[in-house]
């Protein structure tokens, strides 16, 4: 039952190849424009994570495909149908997990997910879902006893109960502490080698890295920049940087290479050619018989390649 | 899936849900079982002028507390949890599921018509068995009232929830709309027809089921009790809610 998504998504009549299609989205809250332009696509099968400082115009486009808000003007498509007017066909088919809802504390883990398993025509079962989500030892216990952890676990539970083929994670993991995050994102793992499609939403940059094929960054109601996490914002081809202390009893005149910045003793070197370089600073270290102190090299990493993404955009 | 399974699924989870949750069963059960426990107390010796004759106090002062068991449950009851349920995300989270609106909104509305029910038959028992009521066989009339009662208070309830701005307010808000309008109607006690406050409590639906429950227990008349003017008024309501209801009703949460 778990592979239905693939196939389901087959016999849908005007499917298109895309399970959530973005073109031209705008909206306005009163004076306030929470998303001036946004297009992107999402092909079926991918899990595609959506950055963005907080009032980026994430949350309302999501709420927008989940079909909660109504847009101003665009086009959007998710699994073939427009969301404002999918109704209870097209519900069938998402899960959503929201950033903050509810769930009557006086039940059980296993009642409420059978209480909303009771909601859909083909559902998993009920404690196929618990277990997927890593609360089999919780099944009996009421929710109220949950920790944030788990109650985040089982909102995810409640999405999959009805077996979608596109799932959305608005900050799945928002307030957690490590090791719940690390639980969240394994149960997230699964479900996309499930082959569900999932968008999700998130401030963390570790967790785009590691959970995302993609990546779409949002600032100001836009995308600013969109693509696998490893070379997004041109990062696969950035500058290294090179970093190390300054031995004792050298200036920084006496370098063989050009510096970009130096902090007190800290020195940062940035190069298209990271090999030569490096060559010739160590090759002159070893002569001179200095050792350098926390020599590193590096790319910048997604938050570096985020931060001056955002920042470039909170200026303009 | 058929809209009615869907609403009696509905109504199974609800009843699990409301004896689950103590305050929220002691809340609608304490108030009504209370007034009448100590109303009688203080005035049972009375006797009250009903049409066709003299009874105690009991006998006008139960068919009220029917009365406001039907208003605790479908009013309060149902004011109070789509409130909350609004502002904490469980109707935006029921939202993004297939489940059709009204089969959700039937199985709230059919969990607080069994409440109804059980504290009728509650507070009818104790009248027929503690205070020495007597009740005329008008179960058409009794149905007939308890139910169009139902309606018209859901109603109100679900109204009522669409004006409370947040989670801190509900219980305020609600028991400031209500308490007033009790006392105004009669259930604790007669209000003198013709007197300002009695004209008052005219405009509003509660006096018009105080009178019809007044009816349907009064042992000196005969017929079904039910009077059409009073029905017609408390129906009004119900109607004029449910349509106002549907424009202000909303399922996100007021606070983002």
């Amino acid at each position: 039952m778990v592979g239905r998504a693939s196939d389901a998504a087959g016999d849908y009549e005007g499917a298109v190849s895309a399970a959530v299609m973005v073109a031209g989205l705008r909206k306005s809250y009163g004076e306030v424009a929470a998303v001036r332009d946004i297009s992107f696509e999402i092909a079926e099968g991918e899990v595609v994570a959506v950055l963005g400082p907080n009032g980026a115009g994430k949350t309302t486009t999501v709420e927008i495909l989940e079909g909660y808000r109504t847009r101003d003007s665009g086009t959007v498509s998710v699994l073939g149908s427009d969301p404002e007017h999918g109704g209870s066909a097209l519900r069938e088919r998402v899960g959503i997990v929201l950033q903050e809802a509810g769930v009557d504390h006086y039940l059980t883990v296993s009642e409420a997910v059978r209480m909303h398993s009771e909601l859909y025509r083909q559902p998993l079962g009920v404690d196929e879902v618990v277990d997927l989500v890593g609360l089999e030892e919780k099944r009996n216990a009421r929710i109220k006893t949950l920790s944030g952890g788990q109650k985040r676990r089982l909102d995810v539970a409640l999405a999959l109960i009805g077996d979608p083929e596109l799932l959305f994670l608005d900050e799945p993991t928002t307030g957690f502490d490590p090791t719940a995050r690390r639980q969240a994102w394994e149960v997230i793992k699964s479900l996309c080698n499930l082959g569900k499609t999932v968008l999700l939403t998130t401030h963390y940059m570790d967790e785009a890295q590691y959970l995302a094929d993609r990546v779409i960054v949002i600032a100001a109601g836009r995308v600013v920049a969109e693509g696998p996490p490893s070379s997004i914002g041109g990062r696969a081809s950035a500058r290294a940087r090179i970093r190390f202390e300054l031995p004792h009893g050298v200036e920084v005149a006496d370098l063989p290479v050009g510096t970009v910045a130096i902090d007190r003793r800290s020195v940062l070197i940035e190069t298209a050619e990271p090999t030569g370089v490096l060559h010739r600073l160590t090759g002159w270290a070893v002569e001179r018989g200095v050792e350098l102190d926390g020599l590193a090299v590096d790319r910048p990493s997604l938050e570096d390649v985020y931060l001056e993404l955002t920042a470039e955009q909170a200026e303009s | 899936m058929s809209t009615i399974g869907a609403a009696l699924r509905r109504i199974k989870w609800e009843q699990r849900m409301f004896w689950r949750n103590p305050a929220a069963a002691a809340f609608t059960f304490a108030f009504p079982l209370m007034f009448l426990v100590v109303f009688t107390a203080i005035n049972g010796n009375e006797t009250v002028t009903l049409a066709g004759g003299k009874a105690k106090f009991a006998q006008y002062y139960v068919p009220a507390i029917v009365g406001f068991g039907v208003i605790s449950a479908c009013y309060a009851n149902l004011a109070f949890s789509v409130s909350i349920r609004r502002e904490n995300g469980i109707l935006k989270r029921t939202r993004g599921t297939p489940i059709a609106p009204v089969a959700y909104v039937a199985g709230l509305v059919g969990n607080v018509i069994v409440i109804s029910l059980i504290l009728a038959a509650l507070t009818i028992s104790l009248g027929l068995l503690v205070y020495g009521i007597s009740f005329p066989g008008r179960y058409i009339g009794l149905i007939v009232t308890i139910a169009a009662a139902a309606f018209s208070f859901s109603a109100i309830g679900v109204l009522v929830s669409t004006f409370v701005p947040n989670e801190d307010a509900a219980t305020a808000i609600i028991n400031f709309i209500l308490f007033p309008l009790l006392f105004i109607s009669g259930t604790f006690g007669r209000v003198e027809p013709g007197s300002a406050l009695g004209t008052v409590a005219g405009f509003f639906p509660i006096q018009h089921l105080n009178k019809l429950m007044e009816a349907v227990f009064n042992p000196f008349t005969d017929g079904t009790g039910l009077i059409g003017w009073h029905l017609l008024i408390l129906l009004l309501w119900g109607v004029a809610a449910t349509a106002l209801s549907l424009r202000r009703f909303n399922w996100m949460p007021r606070s983002t």
